[in-house]
């Protein structure tokens, strides 16, 4: 089953065009890795189908449902409020910059949205917040607030959270990039057990060693369009265009 | 202090008394109407409502994220910002003495109304409150604008409506935030409802210069003093503890 369907998408900051005729889908339990230099409209294509950005042109669909359909010209027009609030909770979010609520101990932040937007028992909800915060070793975290954290502590938190909404698939827009090389493993590992666990995610990163590692399939972005993708053992170990070879050369020495 | 007269000190308190309740109601309420008032205007402020942004042209309408700039020009003009600009300069741009006297003396050398003796003590709060209310609402909009905008997305993400996001996220940050800018205004505004002699409002000011002239001493105006400085020093310590109690997150 189809989780994600991205069909056609354009965008454009005023001319300059960011991504052009992007097309990529995502089944169930499947693991997506973004890769590619910086400008080439990665996070741009995180952000569109996060629904933080919207396309100028194409579909976004999630489980058969429409956030954005063409229309007739192959303009982007976006469903009412209502289908995509609903649409919203088939996805969740990491950010590179955690983005936890500074004023919310760790426990809220988890268990607010569920219980706010989600409309779920408290008592439900804490429970399984206490189980994510387990899994995630932060079991004597719960009263903490974020700046009390580690950089790696604080993304375990917002996987938590993102987690605790139940979502159908996990988007990770570099979540890597703002720690250190110790901390980076602490989460890598936690993305690799959610792999294991079969969770539907879509990766934007810089750690080419684990998009092979995680993913079942890879895409190479350069200049907005998607220059290569494939396997990961073919697309990281074996580049057919150059640009990809140009890129990875470094990480091949 | 050689002469003071303590008897006198005694004395000229109790003729002040009333007058200090009077500050401090003063003081009171206008915090209690300009505090909400001012938030309403940062919101009129930032607004971003442009009814002739339509005729635009696609591409130079699209937002840029969230907290994108829509590309300005006639037909991008936003007329509750502008109106609200106009407005917090004039408030700020001019004394607020002369806002009073507008106030009282306007309705009727402008309309020729005929306005009861209790209109002073309304003339005074509207005053104080307006002009205060200009002033929070420049402190209000530098604090939502200094929240990152990584929270509004994080909010969005999960599903936050704008107004969940803005009640449970945003003004709690900002609330922290504003702290100091506004123990600043408190604390002016104290010696603000000085201003009310103007109107000849019988707050502590006003009688302690009525007392002065009088007897033709500068006492009253002394002891005068020493209850703004005794108000402020407590005023100090009040908003010292808001920022305490705060101060629980970073």
């Amino acid at each position: 089953m189809k989780v994600l369907e991205i069909n056609h998408c354009n965008k454009k900051f005023g001319d300059n065009e960011v991504l052009k005729d992007i097309s990529l889908s995502v089944s169930e339990g499947q693991v997506v890795s973004i890769i590619g230099p910086s400008g080439s409209g990665k996070s741009t294509l995180l952000r569109c189908a996060t629904l933080l950005e919207t396309m100028d042109g194409g579909d976004l669909v999630y489980l058969g449902e429409y956030a954005a359909k063409a229309d007739a010209v192959g303009k982007a027009v976006y469903s009412d409020k209502e289908s995509l609030r609903n649409i919203k909770k088939n996805f969740g979010l990491v950010f590179q910059n955690f983005n936890l609520f500074p004023h919310y101990s760790v426990m809220r932040n988890i268990t607010e949205p569920p219980i706010l937007i989600g409309k779920r028992p408290k008592d439900e909800v804490y429970r399984e917040a206490r189980v994510l915060l387990e899994k995630m070793g932060l079991s004597d975290k719960e009263d903490a607030y974020p700046f009390q954290l580690s950089g790696g502590q604080q993304q375990r938190v917002s996987i938590a959270r993102a987690l605790a909404m139940k979502p159908k698939m996990l988007f990770f827009d570099e979540p890597t990039s703002a720690l250190d090389p110790e901390l980076t493993g602490e989460i890598l590992k936690v993305i690799k057990d959610l792999a294991a666990e079969h969770m539907t995610m879509v990766i934007v990163t810089h750690e080419m060693a684990f998009a092979r590692d995680v993913s079942n399939h890879i895409i190479f972005m350069d200049g907005g369009v998607i220059v290569e993708e494939g396997a990961p053992q073919d697309v990281i170990n074996n580049p057919q265009q150059e640009r990809t070879k140009a890129f990875l050369g470094r990480f091949q020495q | 202090m050689i002469g003071i007269d303590f008897s006198q000190v005694w004395g000229i308190l109790g003729q002040l008394g009333e007058g200090m309740g009077a500050s401090v109601m003063i003081f009171a309420l206008t915090l209690l109407f300009s505090m909400p008032l001012g938030l309403l205007v940062a919101f009129g402020r930032m607004s971003k409502w442009a009814p002739l942004r339509f005729l635009q042209k696609e591409e130079v309408k699209q937002p840029v994220g969230l907290g994108g700039k829509i590309k300005a020009g006639v037909l991008g003009f936003k007329p509750i910002q502008f109106i609200v600009k106009i407005f917090i300069a004039i408030l700020r741009g001019t004394p607020l003495m002369l806002q009073l006297i507008v106030v009282f003396y306007g309705p009727f050398y402008l309309f020729g109304m005929q306005l009861p003796r209790s209109y002073r003590f309304i003339a005074v709060l509207i005053g104080f409150s307006v002009n205060y209310a200009a002033y929070f609402a420049e402190i209000y909009r530098s604090g939502i604008e200094s929240i990152p905008v990584g929270q509004y997305e994080a909010a969005a993400v999960l599903g936050y409506s704008k107004s969940q996001t803005f009640r449970r996220i945003i003004f709690p940050q900002m609330a922290k935030r504003i702290v100091p800018p506004v123990t600043n205004e408190v604390i002016t505004l104290v010696k603000d409802t000085s201003l009310a002699f103007v109107l000849t409002y019988e707050e502590m000011f006003t009688i302690a210069k009525q007392i002065a002239a009088k007897e033709g001493s500068i006492l009253p105006l002394f002891v005068a003093g020493v209850f703004y400085f005794i108000f402020n020093f407590v005023v100090a310590f009040v908003m010292e503890r808001i920022e305490k109690a705060m101060d629980y997150y970073r």
